[in-house]
């Protein structure tokens, strides 16, 4: 999951649940992509529960390399 | 004449020039553009006309990039600048300090302009726009740290799904190098790796705070980005040029962050909605497998177990009733058979043969013996009939009646005195034995009695 993004999970979850759906896989195909698909779920939901909130703003360091820093958004908001 | 007052032309001409710039520092003056060119050196020149009159304008490469229209023949202008006389030529003309359009706004004309450039070059077509992604993992916008456009932003994204990594490239968003810094935060977005689109954008204003946005190097700069780039720029009746290349465009900021940045909620139900459906997909597939196993189920051969087992039996039976008498058929044809290569075999032994031929010979040899016992008898009986008829008719014969034969010594038989002379050996056969004789006498003719 670390390397899939969470649209390409969830696309990849949809395909799933659609082909499940149609029910003309066999079987054991069924039950082999229920079973990623039960996988991909899990993982959609821990996406949405471990993201984070993290706001940064680009910035220059003294080489002049461009880095962030994190952006104090209250400050901003106030 | 000794009163006249005699100037030299360059004089007079000072002295024309310092008049006119003292009386004309500045004007404004409205004519149609004519003979417009840039020379290499980047300065243009030009001249200002109407029905009647010409002035002779020049416009000076630094004041031409404060002119945010591209000025060519035929376009009505009010042209600000001082009046100069030019002594070489002594001519004077309007060296141009600002230049407006008639009508049209400069502004509102250069954007017109510059749209149009730029849709010829394809720039806003809808086949370049690229799709937003619909989970974007980090946002990036380029705006001022201090402008309501980030905070409408943030406060969108804090409500719909606060945990999401934005990454602002702090830009000015009006005034000098507004364009330039906008342009610079979308590169430096695109060169830092992992950001999924793009909000670049600033709050409300005039035509003249909006202004950067539709500079033609930012323009530029979001077409070639390769991360799908949101306009969002004043309020929902405000067009920029930025608008048109970008992939889509948001009629505010806070609608841009409506756009990339989803309801937490929803995309947290679709999740769970998802699955429930996967979830009730496979237990319909496996109702549906558990039903075909229960209608197999229900069929005759499971219910009557027995059923396919006897008529087994009865087949097998058949089989081995068919195959008995197959066997026993193949049996008799095959002892026929033997039969036969013994008889066949007996025939050609060889020891029999021999006996079997030796009594054919022997017969044979009988056979032949009889044959041949019968021939000669027959044959006995033949010859000696001919024999006793060949010798009634032998010469021999007659000498049994006393004719005797009278042969020379050579064998021949004496027919005539002449064949022999007196003194030759002659040889008499009789009926019985022979006598040899000697001529004595010889005579032409004997009392032989005529008959």
């Amino acid at each position: 999951m670390s390397d899939l993004k969470f649209e390409d999970c969830l696309t990849r979850l949809e395909q799933i649940v659609t082909a499940l759906e149609a029910g003309n896989l066999p079987l054991e195909e069924s039950l082999k992509v229920f079973e990623e698909g039960v996988s991909l779920a899990r993982q959609c939901t821990r996406y949405l529960d471990d993201a984070e909130r993290r706001i940064e703003m680009l910035a220059k360091d003294e080489s002049g390399a461009t880095t962030t820093r994190p952006l104090n958004w209250e400050e901003e908001e106030r | 004449m000794a009163d006249r007052v005699v100037w030299s032309v360059s004089e007079l001409s000072r002295r024309l020039s310092a008049t006119l710039e003292e009386r004309f520092p500045t004007v404004w003056v409205e004519g149609e553009i004519s003979n417009f060119k840039v020379y290499g050196s980047g300065h243009a020149y030009f001249t200002l006309k109407d029905e009647n009159a010409q002035l002779r304008a020049v416009l000076f490469r630094n004041r031409m990039r404060r002119i945010r229209f591209e000025p060519a023949d035929g376009l009505h202008v009010l042209a600000f600048g001082a009046i100069e006389l030019y002594p070489q030529r002594g001519e004077f003309q309007l060296v141009v300090e600002l230049l407006e359009p008639r009508g049209l706004g400069a502004l509102q004309l250069a954007f017109e302009q510059l749209k149009e450039r730029l849709g010829r070059e394809g720039l806003f077509d809808p086949a370049r726009k690229r799709p937003l992604p619909r989970f974007p993992r980090k946002i990036g916008i380029v705006t001022s740290p201090r402008g309501a456009a980030l905070h409408d932003m943030l406060r969108v994204i804090g409500r719909r799904f606060g945990e999401i990594h934005v990454v602002l490239a702090p830009a000015k968003v009006q005034g000098d190098g507004a364009a330039a810094e906008v342009a610079q935060g979308i590169r430096e977005l695109n060169a830092l790796g992992g950001v999924d689109v793009i909000i670049i954008g600033r709050g409300g204003g005039s035509l003249e705070d909006l202004w950067a946005f539709n500079d033609e190097m930012l323009a530029r700069t979001i077409a070639v980005s390769k991360i799908p780039v949101i306009s969002a720029v004043g309020h929902e009746v405000d067009f920029t040029i930025a608008d048109f290349v970008a992939d889509v465009r948001a009629a505010t900021p806070s609608q841009a962050a409506e756009l990339v940045v989803r309801e937490k909620r929803l995309v947290a139900d679709s999740v769970g909605e998802l699955g429930r459906r996967l979830v009730r997909a496979m237990h319909r597939r496996l109702e549906a497998q558990r039903a075909r196993l229960e209608a197999v189920r229900e069929r005759r051969v499971l219910t009557d177990p027995h059923r396919p087992l006897r008529d087994l039996t009865r087949r097998l039976d058949d089989a081995t009733a068919r195959l008995t008498r197959a066997a026993r058929a193949s049996l008799r044809h095959a002892a026929h058979r033997v039969e036969l290569a013994t008889r066949d075999l007996r025939a050609r032994n060889p020891v029999a043969r021999t006996r079997h031929d030796r009594r054919r010979l022997d017969d044979l040899a009988g056979r032949l013996d009889r044959a041949l016992a019968r021939g000669v008898d027959r044959r006995r009986h033949r010859v000696n009939g001919v024999a006793g008829r060949l010798n009634s008719l032998s010469p021999l014969a007659v000498l049994g009646r006393g004719y005797s034969l009278t042969l020379t010594a050579s064998g021949e038989i004496v027919r005539s005195v002449t064949q022999v002379a007196v003194g030759d050996e002659i040889g008499v056969m009789l009926d019985e034995g022979r006598l040899e004789a000697r001529v004595t006498e010889r005579k032409e003719h004997d009392e032989r009695p005529e008959v």
